[in-house]
């Protein structure tokens, strides 16, 4: 069952780390999600998942400004985003970025302090000492003095991820972060992810799988253009919700 | 290496060296956005940007031709940004459209607008007119320090001190912003950094080298001087600050050692007379460029991703 939305009591601990009401994006005249509502709490971590061209890429998008929005409200801790950007961390797809880039893997990590740092901000050696925690967290100290291009498309994904742990951020949103990954990363990314939870940090990710949902998620959000269903995995993925949003794309607009 | 060298030669090459670093410093940047091209179609701009403004102001002011040459640039930005929105074509065709085009205007209007009159003619749109920026005033090196004597400067020198000047502070302000944009623009957005500002503003620093650069040393020049420095440091390193300081030290002795061997590369080789500084730079540049693809150490490019996710198939729901 959905839970039904009702005047939220005002406290603290109610106030969700995401909340989006009412969002809608548009390229080009066609509109590419439509009127989604979902809000995201603090220590659970969320898929959302649709087939392909559903609009899971431009939700998170739009959620962060990074594409503009047709319509709607997004709200950070009850915040607007402009006021509590370094609580929040993006984590992008792999392969929208150059991995020529002149970079070690260190250097894309320090850039998850830059938010801190601000533009002349001094690097000093703490913050090194920092971002080494987080590629070691991420199991990729080894590399920490490599090319980023040298990586596998699984250690890219890590340094992406420790990148994101540099940031200290409170809510994660992470567009297909295991999207052409091995095995042992994937492993490692979502060990690293439900310890993140664990310290009551709220986890949003644009998923494929669908047979990891049930072990790597405790919320989904099934999406088609619109919202089909949100909530808890025991309630809300369930066979009909998947059928309707994989099912008759033109059911969307119906 | 006395008068003669600082009437005639010290200020040819300083200003080449300017002109190389100050085209190189943003070119570091639109290598690395994929956007070189871009380079090329602002500095191909440029000269009917020149040619209106004599049209229009009827004087040769190197000021008045910077900032006629740069709405020019920003001009041809927009249009490229217009064809590619309504006729949704390929970047790179849009902006071979519009610098060739706008290049042939300009050409046509040098013809017409006895404009050649002025140093201004299709030569030296191309090749620049180093040689002729020679310093009547000196006598010697103590002229460098005669208030007189300064005064007798070529405008041009000013010009492209200021302009590099303020390539360089834009550079360094605004580095990691800069970086980041260009490395990962979505991520820098939510930093909260105003990538599309930042991505304008680099266009239009690396507008306001091409034009300072152009007047003095042409077109080829500048479109030697934004692409080869840096794609020759790319080669060598793999850190940003590395190649950015290395492609200036690659341009730096491009210009020096084309100017000197424009000068006596003929002599020594048993011709007379000497060849364009201009050319002899941009053909050095280019040789530099071969030698780093020979041997950089870095020149090998792996890992990069060879398909998206989204290429990916989707498992069947619930089969």
């Amino acid at each position: 069952m959905i839970p039904q939305r009702q005047i939220a009591p005002v406290a603290s601990l109610t106030v969700p780390a995401l909340s989006i009401s009412g969002l809608s994006v548009a390229y080009d005249d066609t509109i590419v999600v439509g009127d989604v509502d979902a809000r995201f709490m603090s220590g659970t971590m969320t898929a959302i998942i649709g087939p392909n061209g559903a609009g899971k890429s431009s939700l998170l998008k739009a959620t962060l400004g990074i594409v503009p929005t047709l319509a709607g409200h997004v709200a950070f801790f009850g915040e607007p985003l402009d006021t509590v950007r370094n609580r929040v961390a993006y984590v992008p797809q792999r392969a929208g970025v150059d991995w020529d880039f002149p970079a070690r893997v260190l250097d894309v990590v320090l850039m998850g302090l830059y938010g801190e740092l601000g533009i002349f901000g001094r690097l000093r050696p703490s913050h090194e000492k920092r971002a080494m925690d987080c590629i070691a967290r991420v199991g990729l100290t080894d590399f920490a003095r490599r090319q980023i291009g040298a990586l596998s498309g699984g250690q890219q994904q890590r340094v992406f991820l420790a990148r994101a742990l540099a940031q200290r951020a409170d809510i994660l949103l992470l567009d297909e972060p295991f999207a052409g990954v091995d095995a042992a990363t994937e492993k490692a990314l979502v060990q690293v992810l439900h310890a993140l939870r664990g310290e009551g940090r709220a986890i949003v990710a644009v998923h494929h799988d669908l047979a990891t949902v049930p072990a790597y998620f405790d919320h989904v959000l099934l999406l088609n253009r619109r919202c089909i269903a949100e909530g808890p995995v025991a309630t809300a993925f369930t066979e009909k919700a998947l059928a309707q949003t994989y099912g008759a794309r033109g059911a969307a607009h119906a | 290496m006395g008068s003669d060298f600082v009437m005639l030669s010290l200020v040819p090459m300083v200003i080449a060296a300017l002109a190389a670093v100050a085209c190189a410093l943003p070119g570091n940047f639109l290598l690395l956005r994929r956007q070189s091209m871009l380079g090329d179609a602002i500095s191909h701009v440029v000269l009917p940007g020149i040619v209106v403004t004599f049209l229009l102001t009827g004087s040769a002011n190197p000021w008045a031709m910077l900032l006629g040459a740069g709405i020019a640039a920003l001009f041809s930005v927009l249009l490229i940004e217009l064809i590619v929105r309504s006729a949704r074509v390929e970047p790179g065709a849009a902006m071979g459209t519009v610098f060739t085009a706008m290049f042939a205007a300009g050409v046509l209007g040098l013809e017409r607008s006895g404009a050649s009159g002025v140093h201004l003619d299709v030569e030296h749109a191309l090749y620049g007119n180093l040689e002729s920026l020679i310093w009547l005033d000196a006598n010697g090196w103590p002229s460098l320090a005669d208030p007189k004597a300064l005064a007798g400067l070529p405008p041009e020198l000013t010009l492209l001190a200021a302009v590099t000047a303020v390539v360089g502070a834009f550079v360094v302000a605004l580095w990691r912003p800069l970086s980041v944009a260009t490395f990962d623009e979505g991520f820098a957005a939510t930093l909260g950094l105003p990538v599309r500002a930042l991505s304008l503003a680099l266009i239009v620093v690396a507008a306001m080298a091409c034009v300072a650069a152009f007047s003095a040393v042409g077109s080829i020049l500048v479109i030697a001087m934004l692409i080869c420095p840096p794609a020759a440091a790319r080669l060598m390193t793999n850190r940003l600050g590395h190649q950015v300081w290395l492609s200036l030290g690659l341009a730096i002795l491009a210009a020096l050692s084309g100017y000197v061997l424009a000068g006596y590369g003929p002599l020594w080789l048993g011709f007379a007379g000497s060849v364009s500084a201009a050319g002899m730079i941009a053909a050095v540049s280019g040789v530099i460029l071969g030698l780093a693809a020979l041997t950089g150490r870095h020149r090998r490019r792996t890992g990069s991703p060879l398909s998206t996710p989204a290429d990916r198939p989707y498992k069947a729901p619930n089969a």
